[in-house]
Order: structure tokens, then sequence, then C-alpha cells
């Protein structure tokens, strides 16, 4: 007996000012808190990186306004090592966890998916109000962390052990680590929650006729991730579960007999450094993918309407999505390729990562032959739609340096692989976040962008980013590691001391550009343009809705869907687009 | 407004062409610091062939999307016909063989073998073994001495000037020779390092030699390398490892086999340190 | 999870606007739930490999545990899994006086296990067995043991107790058979993740 599954039906009562717009259970609401509040992370984790370039390019330059902001960490105006290194972590992790995943993924994901799929709301809308409330108190442990003794954690993002582990390793190895572990726990037991809703809700919440071979590609992307991220996540759950035993219990899960630190020799004995590793890259390397895949979904949503054209090959790219997905589980010691782990067994993760080139390579064929016979209309969506393109391409071809052992040997550790992720999980989700917004922004606040301040904004993101980017991956070549809080006494880098100068002119413009975004934002919010239901003429089911939707979405009547998420250019209609919800005796459904 | 819209467009595939010709220039080998290793020779093959590969697709990918974006913002109408499904298959195909070929082939035919020389090969018996043993924040090195042996170390015996505990009363110890982040070798001979470390995650990192392998405290590994050219060439670490990552800088010297004899002579008189 | 005996079910209808695999978002995200949880006991179990296969040693669980003991409390959590399946059961026929029955003795078992695992840690905490040390001198066994133990009673702990409680709403008749079942689902995967703990910890 197959259950019709719904969502509560929407209460309709007087709801006071906390319940409508603070501990909302309304998808619209919550992924736009959730964009808001991963937006302000992304300017926190910008400024760190400002203050990181600082460093690099000046070192003997006294910064006194600084020393007045950051009195232990700037000392005298010169940036402390220890500093250094908590702003290198913590702007990793701000901008992995509290940026791009609430961003992109929570962000978009809670707002679109019901949208998209026909439901009311998600499955679970109170957990899904919990799940947001969980993430602010994480956010709030991550930058409590900076002040406290020691200092914000300094063992990057990736937190190995030992460093991570005795407290006496490093300043930021003391409270500092334990908060970022509780952060992170926060954030995981946060994003499983999402991940249950978003899940739950495209598999058993759409609408009558929205198969899953009709639903936008955008869903499909977010279903996928949001399907490693629950298969992911729990490894590292596990992981920091052990750190944080190592830390205060006593234990050695991670810790080998021998270390002698801080002028003791420590009594732990049987761990392994080479645990922490493999547990952490099984999640964290499915995590980029987390964050890669919403992004690339968001871009054929946002190409095809301004193209006027059907998704090419959207069967493939679906199939694509779904193999990138499993490869990405089975490669994660692409990480550890000279981390002492078995060579042999690093050469079937070096095999098997280069697989990940070929879905990717015919999703990026797919992208570009959706524009070919179009009609294209340049609006600043599209234009970072089509930039995503770019990034997707050159970014993704470092990935065939850094996944070939032998060549990660010489390039692992150093600016080449940050240059590749930053282009992966930086460049091509930012654009996406970008697109996504000007896209999406009349849907969710009745109102438009600015088309001029968001065509500034696309150049002065696209080129000072490659500028930035693309010259990391030379810095790279050259051999300069990872990580350095000064590189001056090498004599090995002397022909390339510009690039980091270059690096950091363009890295302000780039801040200065994000300027013109949030000006428009906060400008556009009051005295945008308005905008009507579909204002881009598009066919998915979000434009059927009102702009912005009310509560429970759809009014009196669910919606009904009768044709494929692309419908361009069908030869039997009237105009060049049909909606989703036409149903077929007015036009044949060609998909 | 159309003249505004095809502006950009050409805007928009100049820069998209742009790139791609500026990233094919730049894209160049002379990034590398000079190779002076035997095996290196072969990871800078792995590293020239992906640069022409990717730089070759980079740049015909972005004259393929500038060229879509300059034609079809001008495009009068939107294309009657819609992509069939051999279109759409076939460029499906088409590019998963590309990339098996390239991506899959070249790791296959260029990049495991030498990943598997370098790690599975033993060492031959007349290699130069130093071991290296990582600390915060600096370089220990050891060399066996005329009877080949290493002694035996113990971290409960590691004070401030027995850096790796050296156990005195091991004889195989009175011979040993130890320098602080200074690697003396002979050119065109085998060297063997055993790497360790006392504290944390290290990496034991030479740009010039292509060498670079984590020192993992609780296990001992052992690498080898030919080094090709005389000169002083720097060590740098590549595992985060605390403040002072940044300054463990350390020489390896690559001298002629009369030198290196030399030196081991000179160092063998004047006794341990 | 087919939801009714008898009838032949329809094939997965993915066509929207029903549920495709037959079953409730909630029992869905359940089920969902359970795997992201059993893939965390994983991780531990993975590390626990990791750490065995590379030990020099380890301590002969036949000399270290009471296996007869062990296999009681196996014996004990297998049969509250038998309990909770005939409550499960029994709620669909709506006879709630035997579902508050079963359930109640599916928590008596969690609650026994529970009181059995606490003496077999304070006997081995007795023979010198912590978190950093044991007579055996491999720390990993100690480590392993309290950790894995630990979360699956913890999550023997939270089952008795939403248990508990399920059977006071069974007594007002304030619940319904899904919730039964979603009960259910929790206590077998608790008692399956034993199973995979009771053999690779104290058989293997």
């Amino acid at each position: 007996m197959t259950q019709v599954a719904t969502a509560e039906t929407p209460v309709h009562e007087k709801q006071s000012f906390l319940s409508r717009y603070v501990f909302s259970t309304d998808h619209k609401v919550i992924g736009i808190q959730y964009y808001l509040t991963g937006g302000l992370m992304g300017v926190l984790g910008a400024l760190l990186a400002g203050l990181i370039r600082l460093q690099l390019t000046w070192p003997t330059t006294q910064w006194n306004l600084l020393a007045k902001i950051f009195p232990t960490g700037m000392e005298g105006g010169f940036m402390k090592p220890e500093f250094y290194l908590a702003l290198v972590t913590m702007h990793g992790t701000i901008m992995i966890f509290f940026f791009v995943s609430l961003a992109l993924v929570s962000g978009f994901g809670n707002y679109l998916i019901p949208l998209q799929v026909g439901a009311r709301d998600m499955a679970f809308p109170f957990l899904n109000m919990l799940s947001y409330w969980t993430i602010v108190p994480a956010i709030l442990i991550a930058a409590a962390s900076f002040f406290v003794e020691g200092g914000a954690a300094g063992s990057g993002w990736t937190a190995y052990p030992p460093l991570s582990a005795v407290p006496s390793a490093a300043p930021g190895s003391g409270l500092g680590q334990t908060l970022w572990l509780l952060a992170v726990a926060l954030f995981i037991v946060s994003f499983t929650m999402g991940s249950l809703n978003y899940v739950t809700t495209v598999v058993n919440l759409r609408a009558k006729g929205m198969s899953m071979m009709r639903l936008p590609l955008t869903v499909w992307s977010l279903l996928i991730a949001s399907i490693i991220a629950l298969l992911a996540f729990p490894a590292l759950t596990a992981a920091a579960i052990m750190l944080l035993f190592d830390r205060h219990l006593g234990t050695s899960f991670y810790l080998p007999a021998g270390l002698f630190i801080a002028g003791k020799v420590l009594p732990n004995t049987g761990g392994s450094p080479l645990l922490w590793q493999h547990l952490f890259w099984f999640l964290g390397h499915p995590e980029v993918y987390v964050l890669i895949l919403p992004a690339l979904g968001i871009t054929f949503d946002v190409l095809v309407p301004f193209a006027r054209r059907p998704a090419f090959g959207y069967r493939v790219t679906v199939y694509c999505l779904v193999a990138i997905a499993f490869l990405s589980m089975v490669v994660w010691g692409h990480h550890m390729f000279v981390s002492g782990m078995n060579p042999l067994v690093g050469e079937f993760f070096s095999i098997g990562t280069l697989l990940i080139t070929i879905p990717s390579t015919i999703i990026g064929v797919n992208m570009i032959a959706s524009l070919w016979g179009g009609k294209l209309r340049l609006t600043s969506a599209a234009l970072f739609a089509i930039g995503t393109i770019s990034f997707f391409g050159v970014g993704g071809m470092g990935g065939l340096f850094l996944g070939n052992a032998a060549a990660d040997i010489q390039l692992h550790d150093t600016a080449f692989v940050v240059g590749h992720f930053h282009f992966m999980i930086g460049g091509v989700t930012m654009l996406a976040i970008f697109s996504g917004s000007y896209y999406w922004f009349p849907k969710m606040f009745g109102r438009k962008l600015s088309e001029l301040l968001g065509k500034l904004h696309f150049w002065m993101t696209i080129v000072p980013f490659y500028g930035i980017f693309a010259t990391m991956h030379f810095y790279g070549l050259a051999g300069a590691p990872r990580r350095y809080y000064n590189l001056s006494q090498y004599a090995f880098l002397e022909g390339v001391r510009w690039m980091p100068i270059v690096i950091t002119v363009f890295a302000f413009t780039l801040l200065a550009g994000q300027l013109l975004f949030l000006v428009n934002l906060v400008r556009s919010l009051w005295a945008g343009e308005k905008a009507e239901a579909n204002p881009w003429e598009a066919t998915t089911l979000e434009w059927s809705a009102p702009s912005p939707p009310p509560h429970g979405n759809w009014g009196e009547n669910e919606p009904v869907v009768h044709r494929g998420a692309y419908e361009y250019g069908n030869p039997d209609a009237k105009e060049d687009f049909v909606p989703q919800t036409v149903p077929a005796l007015k036009v044949p459904a060609h998909s | 407004m159309k003249d505004t819209k095809s502006t950009l467009g050409v805007a928009l595939a100049v820069m998209v062409w742009f790139i791609g010709i500026g990233v094919f220039v730049l894209g160049a080998r002379r990034y590398l610091p000079p190779v002076a290793s035997e095996h290196g020779k072969g990871i800078d093959v792995m590293l020239f062939y992906l640069l022409v590969t990717t730089g070759t697709l980079i740049v015909i990918g972005h004259l393929v999307l500038g060229y879509f974006v300059f034609r079809f913002s001008r495009a009068a109408r939107v294309s009657p016909t819609l992509p069939g499904a051999t279109a759409q298959r076939f460029w499906s195909i088409a590019p998963a063989i590309l990339m098996t070929v390239l991506a899959e082939g070249g790791v296959l035919v260029l990049g495991i073998p030498v990943f598997g020389q370098l790690y599975t090969e033993d060492p031959p018996a007349d290699a130069v073994v130093v071991e290296v043993t990582g600390e915060q924040f600096t370089w220990n090195v050891r060399y066996p001495g005329a009877d080949g042996e290493f002694g035996r170390t113990d971290p409960a015996l590691i004070t401030d000037t027995n850096a790796l505990g050296v156990d005195e009363s091991d004889p195989a110890a009175a011979d040993d020779i130890h320098e602080l982040a200074l690697i003396y070798v002979p050119v065109n001979r085998p060297v063997k390092v055993r790497l360790r470390s006392k504290d944390v995650l290290h990496s034991f990192y030479l740009p010039h030699h292509r060498i670079k392998q984590d020192a993992v405290p609780g296990m001992t590994i052992e690498l080898w390398f030919v080094p090709t050219r005389e000169g002083e060439f720097e060590i740098a670490c590549t595992e985060l490892c605390g403040f002072g990552h940044y300054q463990m800088r350390g020489f390896l010297r690559v001298v002629s086999d009369e030198e290196f004899e030399r030196w081991l002579g000179e160092k063998r008189e004047a006794g341990r340190r | 999870m087919s939801s009714a005996r008898g009838a032949r079910e329809a094939p997965m209808n993915w066509s929207g606007g029903v549920a495709p695999l037959g079953m409730s978002w909630q029992k869905l995200m359940m089920w969902i739930f359970i795997v992201t949880d059993g893939l965390l006991f994983a991780g531990f179990l993975a590390g626990y490999g990791f750490a065995r296969t590379g030990a020099r040693s380890w301590p002969d669980q036949q000399e270290v545990f009471h296996l007869w003991f062990i296999s009681l409390m196996t014996f004990v959590l297998i049969s509250s899994s038998a309990t909770m399946a005939t409550g499960v059961a029994a709620a669909r026929v709506a006879d709630w006086k035997k579902v508050a029955n079963m359930v109640l003795a599916t928590a008596g078992g969690g609650v026994s296990f529970l009181a059995m695992q606490a003496y077999e840690w304070g006997s081995l905490i007795r023979d010198g067995v912590t978190l950093g040390t044991n007579p055996w001198n491999v720390p990993a066994f100690g480590n392993y043991f309290f950790l894995i133990t630990g979360f699956h009673g913890t999550h023997v702990l939270i089952g008795t107790i939403v248990l508990a409680t399920l059977a006071l709403r069974v007594r007002a008749r304030k619940t319904t058979a899904a919730g039964v079942e979603l009960a259910g689902l929790y206590w077998h995967f608790v008692d399956l993740v034993w199973v995979f703990v009771f053999t690779l910890f104290y058989l293997v």
C-alpha cells in the first residue's frame, strides 16, 4: 500500500515576529537565513584572507592599526607566526563550512528544493528550523576561539595530529583546537539534519507528474550532494570524537609512542597519525564535491533560460553527477600520496582519481553545448554562469596534476594546491552563488538586482580571481610551500618574488569588487525594480509561484507537472518556452 | 539595446580568448626549479606532458566557449532545430574517450612507473645512507659512520645537547656523525634517506630533486634518489608543524666524490659533533 | 519495507505525487538517519581495524573477557529485538495492551543489557584496563573498547529512554502504529550494531 506523503499543511494563524522571521519553519525564511549568515561568514573569511595577504606580501611592515585590533596576534604591529596560522586555519574552516556550505548548499537548497519539486515545504520543517539554529552556536564558538588563551586553532582546516592532538605542540592547539572541534561537530549535526530533509523531500514530496527525470539539475545536484554528505560526514564525526579523546582523556588513537613535545616524552603509545588522515579525507574529499555539485547544477539552471535552449545532454549529466559522487568516495588517498601510506595503495588512488576527469569533462562540454543554437541574454546571472564554466575547466585541469601521484610529489603542499582548490571550491562555488543570487533574487524578494552593478561586479570578480589563483598555480610550480608565514629566506624562490605581490594586488581588487554586490543587495531590497512571477521567462516550477511565494508556496492547488524542466524551443509551442505545469493537451511535451 | 548586448558579448568573448591564450603562454615549464636528480627527470616529463595537454585543452575550451558566446549573443533568433540524441551521445562519448586517453593514459604510461620505481626499487648497495629526523623546527641529520650502523635512540634520553636521544652506551653510536639542517652527499651516487620525526608531522622537501616525503612520528620511512648536479640546494618543510614551520630551512650540499670523502674523514676525526 | 502483509506491492512509482519507496517521509528519514549513525560506528570500527592490523600484539579475548557473559548480554539484546518486533506487529492491529507490554519488555531488555555492560566495564577496570594503559601493554585495546562499547551503550540508553516514554504514551493511547514502528527501527539498529561490535571485538 503506497502512501501519499505530504508535508504538514501550513498554519494560517497570526504569527509573532519571532516565529515568522527568527524561528520560522518556512523553508524560504530558513533558506534566506542560511544565505545571509553564510554571506556574512564569507565576508569574515575574506577579511581573514586580506590579513594573510598583508603578511605574505609585506612581512616587514609595521601595521599599527592592526596592532590595536589584535593586541596579541599583531603585537607591536608585526604578525606573530601563530596568529598567521590561526588566520590560515580559520579562513579555510570558515569558508568551507560556514560560507560555501551555508550560502550555496543550505541557502539555495532550502529555498529552492520545495519550490522546484512542487512541495509546500520540506518534509520536516521543525527539524529544518533546528538545523539553522544549531549552526548559530557553531559559528559563535568558532569566532570565540580567536579570543581564548593561545588563540584559534593553528593546525590548518585539516587539523592533522599530533600537532592538533597535543595541546603543548602549538599555541593554537590548546583551547582553540577544542573549540574548533566543537564548532565542526555542531556544523556536522546541523548539516546532517538539513541533508535528511533535502533527501526525504526530493524522494517523497515531489508534485504529481514530477518524475525524477523532470527535475531541474539544481535539485539533482543538491540531492546527490546531500547523499554523499550523509554517507561521508560520519567518518569525520568519528575522527573528531577520537581526537577529542586523545586531547582530553589520555587515549592514543593518533599518537604513537615516543613523542617528544615541549620538553617532555609523552606517555602515549600505539596510535597512528595516518588514521586521522584516512578518516578526515574520507569525508574531506566527498565534502568538496558536496560543495561543487550544487554549483554545477545551479549553473545549468541559469545558463538554460538565458540561452533559450534545453540543457544539452540532461540525462547524461545526471548520470555523470552520480558517477562523480560515487568516484569521489573512493579516491580520498590522493591527499596522502606522500604521507607514508603504502605506495601501492597510492597508485590505485591515483588511477581512480583520474577517472573523475571523464564525467567532469562531459559535464563541462554539456554546459558549453547548451549555448549552441541559442539566443544569449547576457544578464549578470548569465555572465556569472558562463564564468563558472571557465573556472571549472581551468581549475579542473589542475586536478589532473594533483591526482597524478608522480606529479603530486612535486606539487603537494605547495601553492599549486591552494590555487587549484580555490578555483574549484572558491571560484566555481562563489560564481554559482552569485549567478544564483542574480537569478533568484527576484523570486526571493520580488525585486531585481541592478544589472549595471551586476555586470561591473562580474568583471571585478572574474579578472582578479584569475590574477590571484592562476598565478598561484605557477607559484606552486616554482615550489613555494603553503601555510608559510614568510617565504623570503628561501633562495630557490628568487625568480618568482613578484608573484605574491601580483596576487595581493588582485586580491584587494577582488575584495573591493564584492562591495559592489553588497551595495547592490542592500539597495535592491528596498529600491530594486519590482519583479513579476517569471521575469526571466523560465520553465521550472518556482517561476509559477508568486514573487515572493506565500507561506505554503502554491496557494490552494498544488502544481501538477506535465513535462521536463527545460522545454525551450519546443517547435509545437507559440512562445519559445513552456513551463513545466502546462498540460500536454495544450502543448505536446517533447521530453 | 542590441548593440550593448553584442558589445558585451564581444567583451566577454575577448576576455575568454585572452584567458586561453594567456594560460597557454604562461603555462611554461620555466617556473620549475632546475631539476637535479635522476628520477626527477621522469617527474618532469610527467609535468611537461600535463602542462602541454591541460594547456591545450584550456585554450581549445576557451576558444570554443568564447566563439559560442560571441556568435550566439549576436543571434537573431534561437535555432529551430533541437540537439538530437546522436549529437548528445557523441558529445558524451568523445570527451570520455579523450580524457581516458589523455588523463588516465598519462598517469598509467608516464606517472605510475616513475612513482612506482621511486618507492619499490631498492636502493643500490653503495648508497650513502643518512638519517634525517625532523623536529620543531629543524632537521637533525645523522650518518652511520664507519661501522655502517646507527646508534640506538630513545626519546627518554633526549636532552638539550642530545637532540636525538642517542644511547651513548650503544657501541654503534660512537662513530655516528651528526649535523644540523645540513646534508652532504656525493654527486651521481645514490642517497638513501631514513626519515623520522621526533614530535609532529613534518615533510622533507627538496624542490630541485623532486623529493617530498612526510616524516611521521612512530615510523621510519626510507627513500632514495640520485643527485645529478653539484651545488647547494635548499630543504623546506612541507607539512604544517607549528609556528616555526616556515623556518625549517636546510641545505643539501652535493659535492664531488673526493670532496665528500674529505668531509667524511674530517668529521670522523672530529668525533661526534 | 512493506507496510502491509498480503497484497503484492505495486512497483516503485517515481512519477511524483506518491512516495516511491512505499514509506512515509518519517520512516524514510529514520532509515537515512540510521544509515548515518551506522556509518559513525563504521568509522570507529575502521579505526579499530586499522589499529589492530598494525598492532604487534593484541590481548587474547578468551582470557580477557568473560565470553559466556557477553554471549548472555547478546542474547538479552537480541531477545529485546524480538519483543520489539512483536510490539510493532501488535501495534498494526491496534492491540495496545500487548504493545505496552512488549515495549516495556524491550526497555527492560535494554536496562538489563546496560547493567551487564556496566558490570563488564567494572570488572575490566578492576583488572587494570583504563583509557591509557592495560596489563597487556596494548593501549589501543582499552581505547577502542571503551570508545566503541561506550558509544553503543549510550545509544542503548537513549533507546531505552525513548521506549520508556513510548510505553507511557501507549498507555495513554496517544501513539500510532507508525510511531511504534519508528522506535522499533531504531532499536533493531542498535541491536545490529552490537552484533558487529560483538563479532569484531570479542570474537575475531
